[in-house]
């Protein structure tokens, strides 16, 4: 039963039942070996069996500006101008599996969104209200709500394929290796190592991009330019929404209490003054 | 307030949430894996010259009546060009496969003729074997037996065997100097 393997559940009071022991799986990105060729991008719409999305010239070999309902993995191709010559800082743009999801954190919908215990942040559409909630409490403006069918879609990270052992379709197609995937720790002595060979490169900002805000992310990313993320179209301290933290901690508290409140109130009004009558 | 009866609903849901009610038990099932059941098969990408070998993933287990139809094709990890990679064409081989576009039967463009018509096999082989034997016959040479009039493509997904045949019977056979295949092209 996957019930076992819930670590967390959207909008649900009760604990998650999980208790199946997983190591956090991870995707690792070298943005430094990224050939752009977006075998990853072709790889997810083929497994996920997505429909095509009418691409838009943007000057560039991006496919679309942003992420949709139906693409689920875009490769950025962020340029920079670096002493006159051309850097290409591209990078694989999809979910990041957050450590402490914002999104989940945000869904009002019970079930909508859950967290395994291998880290993997699945929505679960059946569920999902398409009331485009965690599309706010993303930092990151991952999910994407489908106009159609009033739903919020995103990567995966091929839960399907990771939980009878094959690793997600992006990874195992990459042909220059600059993906990987495995446990998280694994990820991260990997990052550390490709980073220490970066900076014997001449890279001294390089670094690995594996924000705590979030607590962590289940993609471990590789920046040469370490110091300045948002060179990548990343957020440099990234954190779930003020708002978000606010209405869902204190004052899901202070509103349950008013709730209570009033409810218990109006039964005491009632039993002491009775209906109202209407005077005639 | 103009409120649909949506709004209301989420509303409702949303309020009910808060308090901590469960509105149906946590519901959680990852998408039955699409390639749990096909049959396998090994094969070569079509696409170009580094033949990355893939798996083509066929639903239907072989069964007399079952129509099998290609679900999926992905890397082949035991392959040892690619190891399971593949570029963004390799992936895409599936749509290659199954779809409408493709080229199921002979096609014949009459010289001067402005449209294709469909033919059989044996006009085409039939017309291809005149053709080759009238050039052959007429541009050969023979003091070293190379005819340079013609040229035969194979494929970077024929085996060894086929490539062998191929030589030797295009090549050591008939006298043909330009043989390709179309990786290179």
């Amino acid at each position: 039963m996957k019930t076992l393997e819930l670590k967390r559940v959207s909008a649900t009071a009760a604990p998650a039942p999980g208790v199946r022991e997983q190591a956090t799986v991870s995707k690792y990105i070298d943005t430094t070996s990224c050939i752009g060729c977006k075998a990853c991008e072709v790889a997810c719409q083929e497994w996920n069996d997505l429909p095509a999305e009418t691409t838009v010239q943007l000057g560039t070999y991006q496919t679309l500006p942003e992420l949709t309902p139906n693409l689920w993995n875009l490769i950025r191709f962020n340029e920079l101008d670096h002493d006159g010559a051309l850097r290409w800082l591209m990078r694989k743009d999809q979910c990041m599996h957050c450590g402490d999801p914002g999104c989940l954190k945000a869904c009002p919908a019970p079930g909508a969104i859950v967290q395994y215990m291998n880290g993997i942040v699945d929505f679960n559409q059946e569920a999902c209200i398409g009331c485009g909630y965690c599309m706010t409490g993303c930092p990151f403006n991952i999910p994407k709500l489908n106009q159609k069918t009033q739903r919020v879609y995103k990567c995966t990270l091929c839960s399907d394929r990771v939980s009878v052992g094959l690793e997600p379709a992006c990874i195992k197609a990459c042909p220059t290796g600059c993906l990987q995937f495995g446990t998280k720790t694994q990820m991260l002595d990997l990052a550390g190592k490709r980073v220490a060979q970066l900076k014997g490169q001449g890279f001294e900002h390089a670094a690995v991009y594996d924000p705590p805000g979030v607590g962590g992310t289940g993609v471990v990313t590789v920046l040469a330019y370490g110091d300045q993320p948002e060179l990548y179209a990343l957020p440099k301290d990234p954190t779930i929404p003020l708002a978000v933290r606010i209405w869902k901690t204190p004052l899901k508290w202070l509103g349950s209490l008013a709730m209570t409140f009033g409810v218990v109130g109006t039964v005491l009004h009632y039993l002491r003054y009775g209906a109202k009558k209407a005077e005639e | 307030m103009d409120a649909t009866r949506r709004d209301f609903l989420k509303a409702g849901a949303a309020t009910l949430s808060a308090l901590g009610f469960d509105l149906q038990p946590a519901y959680a099932q990852a998408r039955e894996l699409k390639i749990a059941r096909t049959t396998e098969t090994r094969s070569t990408c079509p696409y170009c010259s580094v033949s990355c070998g893939v798996i083509i993933h066929t639903l239907g287990d072989k069964s007399k009546n079952v129509r099998p139809s290609v679900v999926h094709v992905e890397g082949d990890p035991d392959h040892p060009i690619n190891r399971g990679s593949l570029c963004p064409k390799g992936v895409t081989l599936k749509q290659d496969i199954v779809n409408d576009r493709r080229l199921t039967q002979v096609l014949y463009r009459a010289p001067g003729s402005d449209r294709w018509e469909p033919r059989s096999w044996e006009f085409a082989i039939d017309r291809i074997a005149r053709l080759f034997k009238q050039t052959r016959d007429a541009r050969l040479r023979e003091d070293c037996n190379a005819l340079t009039a013609v040229g035969v493509i194979g494929g970077c997904t024929d085996s060894n065997e086929n490539n062998y045949l191929l030589g030797k019977a295009f090549r050591a056979g008939l006298g043909v100097i330009p043989l390709e295949q179309q990786a290179r092209i």
